[in-house]
């Protein structure tokens, strides 16, 4: 437990800009670190260097440009869809990262259904961007949306079936108790490194990651934006503030997947417990809700590294490529991984 | 090889299924998709009307005209040593190609030769401008394809070869440096050990590109058995080039007829293609660049000390008479009418680009194919907008 008494209104207060902390700053971390800077020296340039200390600052100058650029709504579009469709985007992510556990205390909520809810709501930014391809009134956009939603639909099954593991592993779906298991766990009665769950869910994190890939809709699963042929698909016909929205939650929403990837299968915010004679997550130090979110950053960091080194490397497959892969490919795999899991589980 | 087959067949049925497919059973109406004039695929304002069926291409129709400039037409009121500046402009990014078969239909009009030293720099440069046009291809083929990686390797080391260029030529990309007779000026110093150095680069290049895409599963998967152009199919559409090498057809004018060029002096092959789709198109355009690299380093080491300039009037009239003569360019065979009455410049030229013919066979190739494929079948096709619409 805390060691200082916080009354209800601060609670609230800290949710709040935690919240869109823990949301924007991994969506400008990666936005930086990997889209400005690691991609330009992949394609042997330098990246943005004159806004602030070696472009540091090329983030607040693209927010500052996209703000004030005028929001147009295309005359035959759908007005209130339109205009809603990249909040509904955003609004999932936020959504998304409450269940996310940073620290001992420093969670915005926990229940037992965490999993349960996680892998819910990371559905509702589809809607969101089916409803923006369509109510577009473009034909590039709509072909978009109707990609993205088959698309999204397909990856959202592997994603389900890859975590299933880790449930049945830890025996809970509230993601603290996972955390705690990970970190509370010995390997044959070694301790040292607590039981980070990728060891025995290394299929799984597979997985999960090329999931994660298909649902953020980045390449090689890019194709409800492939650039070079539906100029940028569902977003087509967005620009200013509402752009802004969606590129923001793209990566958001990358940032985010990484942290729960890393809640599930690389043992989250926690350090192993027998490091420190820790036994319970009451007893837990409270300088761990310190250390603990910056521990989540750096593993979120390495994680989304790699979703985007994918992403600048391959080409991309096309739609029905890409949904053959996921239903005959990811899908079996994800479903044997189960069996053994479970099998595993009741033998062990 | 027999999976090949197999989805030859398949993209064929499809073909043939997608012309009885609408209004049969559901009566779904079908949606006209404007892919062009402003469309980041077509690199330029070309504009391919398809009409879907989903995502099944029904009908396709190639509308160009967008960017003409009217060249053929421009010439006829210009002199003939200022029509090279015109024709830079046609193939912009192998510009110096351009310029070669002109002046050699105005040399064979006039009865001259150019001296053993200009065939060989002409042919140097003609490479050269080849290298930066097909590197760019290979490079753009992989942004096409959603791989934005690659095209920045292409621009990098299409830099030296255009460094190269502009040291000959004082252009980068219009160098405007063929003279009818010769060149305008002789290599500079030092040129012959740079570009040696360059060529190593560019053979690296290639040998990078080659791991990098051709051998992606991906972009395997995306290229293989997409687009298939037998080869009947492409001679009856007039495909040169590359396109047509890569159906099989073992046709190349740097080869196959008598010029004033150094081609018959060096070894090199001419690499042909069975599968005629669009995997054998990019493969086929990357053992060419290999292969230019090779002619280049050869016509390098055996260049001939001699004049540059054959002996041409002050001021040049051609003429009366017609003369044909056609190139192999980087994108495919490229040709010029003169019809000279004996003035200063030409009464009518007329321009064979390659680009027009290659697109030509757009509406059969695209029909029955997806969307995606439509844009991977047209980066592999490979054209130039300049050269489409002159």
């Amino acid at each position: 437990m805390l060691a200082v008494e916080i009354p209800y209104w601060g609670q609230s207060l800290i949710r709040v800009l935690a919240g869109a902390l823990a949301v924007l700053v991994p969506a400008g971390t990666i936005v930086y670190l990997f889209l400005f800077k690691m991609m330009s020296f992949m394609q042997s340039r330098l990246g943005p260097m004159e806004a602030g200390p070696y472009g540091s600052l090329q983030l607040a100058a693209e927010v500052g440009k996209w703000m004030q650029k005028e929001d147009i709504t295309p005359a035959k579009a759908d007005r209130r869809v339109f205009r809603a469709a990249p909040l509904i985007v955003l609004v999932s992510t936020f959504v998304l990262v409450a269940v996310v556990p940073f620290g001992p205390d420093a969670y915005f909520t926990q229940f037992d259904a965490g999993v349960f809810y996680m892998l819910a709501v990371s559905s509702i930014s589809t809607l969101g961007i089916l409803l923006a391809g369509w109510s577009s009134a473009n034909k590039y956009s709509l072909l978009g949306g109707l990609r993205a939603a088959g698309q999204l639909i397909a990856y959202e099954l592997p994603m389900v079936l890859s975590v299933l593991g880790v449930v049945i592993q830890a025996g809970t779906m509230n993601l603290q108790a996972i955390v705690f298991k990970q970190n509370t766990d010995s390997i044959f009665g070694w301790d040292g490194i607590g039981y980070p769950y990728i060891l025995t869910q290394f299929v799984g994190f597979l997985i999960f990651m090329i999931a994660v890939q298909a649902e953020l809709t980045q390449a090689p699963f890019d194709m409800p934006v492939a650039e070079s042929e539906l100029v940028s698909g569902y977003m087509t016909e967005y620009s200013g503030f509402r752009f802004l929205i969606f590129f923001i939650a793209e990566f958001a929403t990358a940032g985010v997947f990484a942290l729960i990837a890393s809640v599930l299968f690389l043992g989250g915010w926690g350090v192993p417990f027998a490091w420190f004679d820790w036994t319970t997550i009451d007893s837990v130090d409270d300088w761990m809700n310190v250390a603990g979110p910056l521990l989540m950053l750096a593993k979120m960091t390495v994680l989304a590294g790699i979703i985007m080194w994918v992403r600048f490397t391959y080409p991309r497959f096309r739609e029905d490529q890409l949904q053959r892969f996921a239903w005959k490919v990811l899908i079996p795999l994800s479903l044997a991984n189960i069996m053994v899991t479970a099998v595993c589980k009741v033998v062990w | 090889m027999t999976d090949l087959a197999e989805r030859q067949k398949l993209s064929y049925i499809a073909a043939q299924a997608a012309d009885a497919r609408l209004n049969v059973e559901l009566e779904t109406e079908g949606m006209t998709l404007n892919i062009g004039p402003q469309h980041p695929a077509t690199h330029g304002t070309l504009r391919i009307i398809v009409r879907l069926d989903g995502e099944q291409v029904v009908w396709a129709e190639p509308s160009a005209g967008y960017m003409h400039r009217g060249y053929e037409k421009l010439t006829e009121v210009r002199t003939f040593p200022q029509i090279t500046t015109l024709v830079n402009r046609i193939d912009w990014l192998g510009s110096f190609a351009n310029e070669v078969p002109f002046i050699l239909a105005a040399e064979k009009l006039m009865e001259i030769e150019a001296p053993p030293r200009t065939q060989h720099i002409r042919t140097i440069l003609f490479e050269l401008s080849r290298i930066a046009n097909v590197s760019l291809f290979l490079g753009d083929l992989g942004v096409q394809l959603g791989a934005v990686t690659p095209v920045f390797y292409a621009f990098r080391d299409r830099e030296y070869v255009l460094n190269l260029i502009e040291s000959v030529t004082g252009g980068r990309f219009h160098p405007n440096f063929d003279r009818i007779g010769g060149l305008l000026d002789d290599l500079p110093a030092g040129f012959i050990t740079e570009c040696k150095q360059v060529m190593k680069r560019l053979r690296a290049f290639c040998d990078e590109i080659e791991d990098l895409l051709f051998g992606n599963e991906i972009f395997q998967a995306r290229l293989r058995g997409i687009g298939v152009i037998p080869a009947d199919v492409a001679k009856q559409y007039g495909l040169s080039g590359a396109n047509l090498r890569a159906s099989g057809v073992d046709f190349d004018l740097r080869r196959d007829q008598v010029l004033p060029l150094a081609y018959d002096k060096v070894d090199w092959k001419v690499w042909t293609h069975p599968d005629g789709d669009s995997w054998a198109r990019c493969w086929v355009r990357l053992q060419e660049t290999r292969e230019a690299t090779k002619i280049v380093d050869q016509l390098l080491d055996t260049l001939p000390a001699g004049p540059i300039m054959a002996k041409v009037p002050r001021i040049i009239k051609v003429p009366e008479g017609e003369a044909w003569v056609s190139t192999e360019n980087p994108l495919g065979e490229m040709g010029y009418y003169v019809v000279s009455k004996g003035d200063l410049g030409p009464f009518r030229v007329k321009i064979r680009s390659a680009s027009f013919n290659n697109i030509s066979v757009v509406p059969w190739v695209l029909r029955g194919v997806y969307v995606p494929d439509v844009i991977s079948i047209l980066a592999s096709l490979y054209f130039i907008l300049g050269d489409i619409d002159r």
